[in-house]
């Protein structure tokens, strides 16, 4: 650990505010570059799930009135 | 190497197999990137120099080397693409243009903000930050011209042109740009030597470029996934993934 | 094109295309008296913009007169594969039994002759009016020659990506500003050394290379994107 307590952290120096916003302006980008993906991924992969469920059960009825 | 190439262009393949790496690519960027970012924030030694305003380099300068690297991955993805006529290609390339675009604008802002404490300017035009300017326009213009197609298949063969000639031009543009500024630059503006950084330094640099590669590796294989669960939502072969879950 | 024509080699079949090309663009002379036109008046802004001031004026003159030739050429490459897109003679084109490449290098050298090899012979009359001295003119020349080569080259593969695209003028020059990069840097500095007197003809050497370069390797990318815009 380079500095000696959390407000030199913040501080260092004078460029803390420079340094603390590029990695923020970094973090937040990042974060929704990964994020974002995994929402489609989940949202379309619902979509799949409902749709098996909206499809199965109505094949399965069909053959069941086939049989009958 | 021919059966490796195969099973890549096969989706259904290649959904399982991603969704392996995904799971252990996911954990292993997080913790690199906070590491990394513990590391060159907390612990490493400030620049005599600069101070601790050069802790910018930690994120600037992995931003910028895997945005570079990533236009050769797009182009690379591109060739195959127009060679070859996969399709994984054109999904892979599809994916990578967004990717390198944010860190292409990541490097620029992280430079413009480094520059304030540095050189007293927000911007100024120096050969790095005008070269990475230029290569944000290429990603631009890449992802431009794919949303511009309504036919996604000659969208992806148009990029593949697009990023193979832009992937000719950047050395020359990178080594203009270059010549460029040495003639034009004023003595006060010379960036310090970066040939003597001290290994204390370096290390959490090596550690955050590999945190990038693997960063941009699994967000590129995600836009992949979503690209592909939508692509593909009528194969059976997903839908027997999506009913068996 | 008689259907019992025997095949022409490929040096006539260039020829011919270039000639017809030639002709086609000759049948307008406003298309081609326009980017010279557009040339003229932006020049002409400059002074208006910055003040009249003749030693301020000649000393940013290289940049103004390259940035300003770029423009132009960049407004003519929209135009470049419009026409013969629209009418279908691409398409005869592209089934014709030659290799594309060829065929589109004619037009783009007829495109060339009409619009940046007329620019470069009269830049030096623009030059004077922006004060840029005499010892330059005659690398500004060169540079044009060789620079508007490389501009055209370069804003046919742009032309060639987007003409199927509606509207694609500003994706055009989203598409070939960032790679007209170097031309515009080896260009000015060329034109600069020779007006302080330094060494302009490594610049000028770097610009012929760069213009080969550019003949030889951007046809087959033209090639390819007019195939992907036929095919979209």
């Amino acid at each position: 650990m380079y500095f000696e307590s959390l407000s030199a952290m913040w501080h260092m120096d004078g460029h803390g505010i420079y340094v603390w916003l590029a990695y923020a302006l970094t973090a937040i980008p990042l974060a929704l570059t990964v994020w974002l993906p995994i929402k489609r991924i989940r949202q379309h992969w619902r979509w799949l799930e409902a749709e098996q469920r909206r499809v199965a059960p109505a094949a399965s009825r069909t053959v069941n009135e086939a049989g009958v | 190497m021919w059966t490796i190439i195969h099973k890549m262009g096969s989706p259904p393949w290649f959904f399982r197999f991603s969704g392996t790496l995904v799971r252990w690519l996911l954990p292993i960027t997080i913790a690199l990137l906070l590491v990394g970012a513990v590391w060159g924030l907390l612990v490493a030694p400030p620049d005599f120099r600069q101070g601790n305003s050069y802790r910018i380099i930690y994120i600037h300068v992995p931003a910028a080397v895997v945005a570079l690297a990533g236009y050769y991955v797009m182009a690379l993805a591109g060739a195959v693409s127009l060679i070859w006529r996969i399709k994984m290609a054109d999904i892979t390339m599809r994916a990578a243009a967004p990717v390198g675009a944010v860190l292409t604008a990541i490097a620029l802002v992280t430079g413009a903000i480094w520059g304030k404490p540095t050189w007293g300017a927000w911007w100024v035009w120096d050969a790095r930050i005008t070269s990475m300017l230029i290569l944000f326009f290429l990603y631009l213009g890449v992802v431009a011209l794919f949303e511009a197609y309504e036919n996604k298949t000659a969208a992806a063969r148009a990029c593949a042109v697009l990023s193979l000639v832009g992937t000719v031009n950047i050395p020359i543009i990178y080594k203009s740009v270059d010549w460029w500024y040495s003639l034009h630059q004023p003595a006060s503006l010379k960036l310090t030597g970066e040939s003597a950084i001290d290994s204390s330094m370096l290390y959490p640099l090596l550690l955050m470029i590999l945190a990038f590669y693997c960063l941009f590796a699994l967000t590129v294989l995600l836009n992949m996934r979503a690209e592909l669960v939508w692509a593909h939502r009528e194969s059976s072969w997903l839908k027997q993934l999506a009913g068996g879950a | 094109m008689l259907p019992d024509s025997p095949l022409l080699s490929l040096h006539a079949a260039f020829t011919r295309q270039f000639v017809r090309h030639m002709r086609s663009l000759m049948a307008s002379p406003a298309d081609v008296a326009n980017p010279l036109l557009f040339f003229f008046m932006v020049v002409t802004l400059f002074p208006l913009g910055l003040g009249p001031d003749p030693d301020r004026l000649a000393t940013i003159a290289p940049g103004i007169l390259w940035v300003v030739a770029l423009l132009a050429s960049l407004m003519v490459s929209a135009k470049l594969f419009a026409s013969d897109f629209e009418d279908g003679s691409l398409e005869q084109l592209a089934l014709a039994p030659y290799p594309l490449a060829v065929l589109v290098l004619a037009e783009v050298a007829a495109h060339w002759l009409t619009t940046g090899f007329l620019l470069a012979l009269v830049s030096p009359l623009f030059a004077i009016m922006l004060g840029l001295p005499e010892q330059g003119l005659s690398t500004l020349v060169a540079s044009l020659l060789f620079g508007t080569l490389c501009l055209t080259l370069i804003g046919a593969v742009g032309s060639a990506l987007t003409v199927s695209i509606r509207r694609g003028g500003l994706l055009l020059s989203l598409l070939i500003i960032p790679l007209n990069v170097p031309v515009l840097i080896f260009g000015t500095t060329a034109v600069t050394e020779a007006v302080i007197g330094g060494n302009p003809e490594s610049w000028l050497a770097l610009l012929a290379g760069l213009a080969l370069g550019s003949l030889a390797l951007t046809p087959l990318a033209i090639g390819a994107a007019l195939r992907v815009s036929l095919d979209s």
